[in-house]
């Protein structure tokens, strides 16, 4: 599950690019600034699948942000059950009574069978919540593992042995098992065993829980990178004239790590997203009401074999997105570093 | 290879040592007590207190620690309860059964699907791999790739249902997934778990081909394989025993470490399948609390990583002459 294997679908490709752009490109146009930032741009604008999986990837994290907007103008929400509204929604047995789950000019997506509620709005939310827990636990677990990582190859010795030891504990660690197990211990810390979990409490578990089983990957590499950036001239030199260690970790250090961040970032958000769906799915994370990608599957797996529709909702999308995602993310991975064969 | 082997299984001694300490330690933070739930309704405070000391939880938990360990040697005693024989991983207050016994008796389905989804995902995943290495930028090239990136992101919760609506609710060629040892009725055994196998295998085969096919291209085009095909050596011969072979050990690496995460538990694949294996127990086990059977089967599928890990290391060093056991 941690080690994530980029694509090798394009890296001929990309250093054919990359030979002929550098040939072409120190002619007469020379004195144009090219910071590695602005030619890996460059790189990325002409890679045709990197472009449309952004748009993809941009139009998820847009319809996430604009959820409440979209479901106003639609109007409907997705915790009214419109059925108990309208009795005609459902059949006898309480499944859609239109054909496609019940799709029609009223209900673009058709109604959730049993509770008869919208399953377009439902799937808005859903993406919103599943997309939010995502990010907020990338942006964590990178952070978390950046500054870890850092500080054991930077200050070596006694920390550096401490920390890989605790890496290599973490690492060997089951888990979607630990996931699962230690949700209630973070519920545990905040509520009293039988008070009712607040929805905002279960994101919060979800999120401590998988930054603190996730950092460790990111660690262990970065850590590696400082090692080997700790010896090179220009930290030496930064030494030499007196620079601080904070001046040397943030000026000389991260800007070379860039690259590396950034990759384990994009490798790290789709199996997030589907990790969180997974622990949704199981009852374990999120759960109805709240709209979420693994609450919708899990709803539809107790229908599934009278009613595919509604599960084929969350089911495809979420697929889109995770596909769109690694896509970018290679695309990302050759612009940044088209060096790597891998 | 044996000093390597010692201080490999002394390491994953003390890492199985400290994840079960930890286990322990954060599942007493949860404020529920065991001892409440085994007492049930009408549970006057003496009994309760019986019931503590029965239980062996009336002691600090570095104590009860010490206890656990203990039993796994020389056994223990809960009182009432009953005994517990030598390798004692605990007393599941729940079931109240041991928990060892439980563990095994629910071992088999997940070997079963374990392995037999691996036999498949390594065939075709491998296989695939190959066919898109040695057909570099053709259409059999493209296909592998686009499809592995796409069986990739596939999830089993996903694809699971899909599979079974169409393969078994509408179409009626396979069974509900079901398991019988493979003991009583090998055939019965084979077709109720091949559903589940082959699901599985679909996602995870997409794993196997990219990497096989980056660490094949890579390997054929290294000096080695260029001498050995100059040396006159059929096409043949260079790609299954030089190129190969080379490129064979990562994938090994992985594979231990993939199929070491199965036997652990297919959490969400038994779940979607409703085949009772150890994922389900462990499910089971955290949503009633009952933390000897969640350590039992922490340790399990903690000691089949580490243990994973060795053979694969040493596995490793058979396959690639050149890996030396330090």
């Amino acid at each position: 599950m941690t080690s994530p294997t980029p694509s090798a679908a394009t890296p001929l490709e990309v250093t054919d690019e990359t030979v002929t752009k550098s040939t072409t490109s120190s002619g007469p146009k020379g004195s144009e600034s090219r910071s590695p930032g602005r030619l890996a741009w460059k790189r990325f604008k002409r890679d045709k699948t990197g472009v449309i999986s952004a748009y993809v990837v941009i139009f998820f994290f847009v319809i996430a942000i604009a959820a409440p907007l979209i479901a106003k103008l639609y109007g409907k929400n997705p915790y009214t059950t419109y059925a108990s509204q309208d009795p005609s929604l459902l059949d006898a047995f309480a499944y859609p009574a239109g054909p496609n789950g019940g799709m029609s000019s009223q209900f673009w997506f058709g109604v959730e069978p049993q509770l008869g509620r919208d399953v377009f709005t439902f799937l808005l939310y859903a993406i919103r919540t599943s997309l939010g827990i995502a990010v907020a636990t990338t942006i964590l677990t990178v952070t978390l593992g950046v500054v870890v990582g850092i500080t054991a190859g930077y200050l070596g010795g006694k920390t550096d042995y401490l920390v890989s030891r605790v890496i290599d504990i973490l690492l060997s660690f089951p888990s979607t098992l630990f996931f699962i197990a230690f949700m209630p211990v973070v519920y545990g810390i905040f509520v009293a065993p039988d008070d009712n979990i607040p929805t905002w409490l279960r994101a919060v578990a979800l999120i401590v829980v998988l930054t603190a089983f996730g950092w460790a990957t990111i660690a262990r590499l970065l850590r590696g990178q400082v090692l080997a950036l700790r010896e090179r001239e220009f930290v030496e030199a930064a030494k030499v004239t007196g620079a601080s260690p904070m001046r040397i970790v943030f000026k000389e250090l991260l800007p070379n790590l860039w690259t590396p961040i950034i990759i384990q970032g994009t490798l790290l958000l789709p199996t997030l997203v589907t990790t969180e769906a997974g622990l949704s799915f199981l009852g374990v994370g999120i759960i109805d009401p709240t709209p979420d990608w693994g609450v919708m599957i899990a709803r539809g797996s107790t229908f599934y074999s009278q009613d595919l529709t509604f599960m084929l909702f969350p089911g495809i999308s979420m697929v889109l997105f995770v596909v769109a995602f690694n896509l970018l993310g290679d695309s990302v991975r050759d612009a940044l570093d088209p060096k790597s064969k891998r | 290879m044996l000093r390597f082997l010692v201080r490999r299984i002394l390491g994953a001694l003390v890492i199985l040592l400290v994840i079960s300490a930890v286990t322990f330690w954060l599942f007493y933070a949860i404020p529920r007590d065991p001892a409440m739930m085994s007492c049930g309704k009408n549970c006057t405070p003496d009994m309760l207190k019986q019931v503590r000391h029965n239980l062996g939880i009336d002691h600090p938990v570095p104590v009860q620690y010490w206890y656990w360990l203990k039993g796994i040697f020389v056994g223990r005693s809960y009182g009432d309860f009953g005994d517990c024989a030598a390798p004692c991983l605990g007393y599941s207050f729940a079931n109240r059964q041991p928990v060892l016994g439980t563990i095994l008796d629910r071992l088999p389905l997940t070997l079963s699907l374990a392995f037999g989804s691996a036999v498949v995902f390594i065939i075709f995943g491998v296989g695939a791999g190959m066919i898109a290495a040695v057909k570099q930028g053709k259409w059999q090239d493209k296909l592998a790739s686009s499809g592995s990136l796409i069986a990739s992101s596939l999830q089993i919760y996903f694809v699971g249902y899909i599979a079974m609506y169409f393969l078994v609710a509408k179409l009626g060629i396979l069974d509900n997934p079901s398991y019988t040892p493979l003991t009583d009725n090998p055939a019965e055994w084979a077709s109720g778990l091949l559903l589940p196998w082959l699901v599985l295998a679909l996602i995870w085969t997409a794993n196997y081909t990219r990497m096989s096919r980056s660490q094949l291209v890579e390997t054929l085009s290294e000096d080695y394989v260029r001498t050995a095909r100059a040396k006159g050596l059929s096409r043949r011969t260079v790609f299954f025993r030089f190129a190969w072979r080379g490129a064979m050990g990562p994938i090994v690496t992985i594979f231990g470490i993939d199929l070491a995460t199965l036997i652990g538990g297919a959490i969400i694949t038994e779940s979607v399948f409703s085949l009772q294996g150890v994922g389900r127990l462990a499910l089971d086990a955290v949503n009633k609390s009952d933390l000897p059977m969640v350590l039992g089967v922490t340790l399990l599928s903690a000691g089949a990583i580490v243990v994973f890990n060795i053979v694969v290391d040493a596995v490793y060093a058979l396959i690639d002459p050149r890996i030396r056991l330090a």
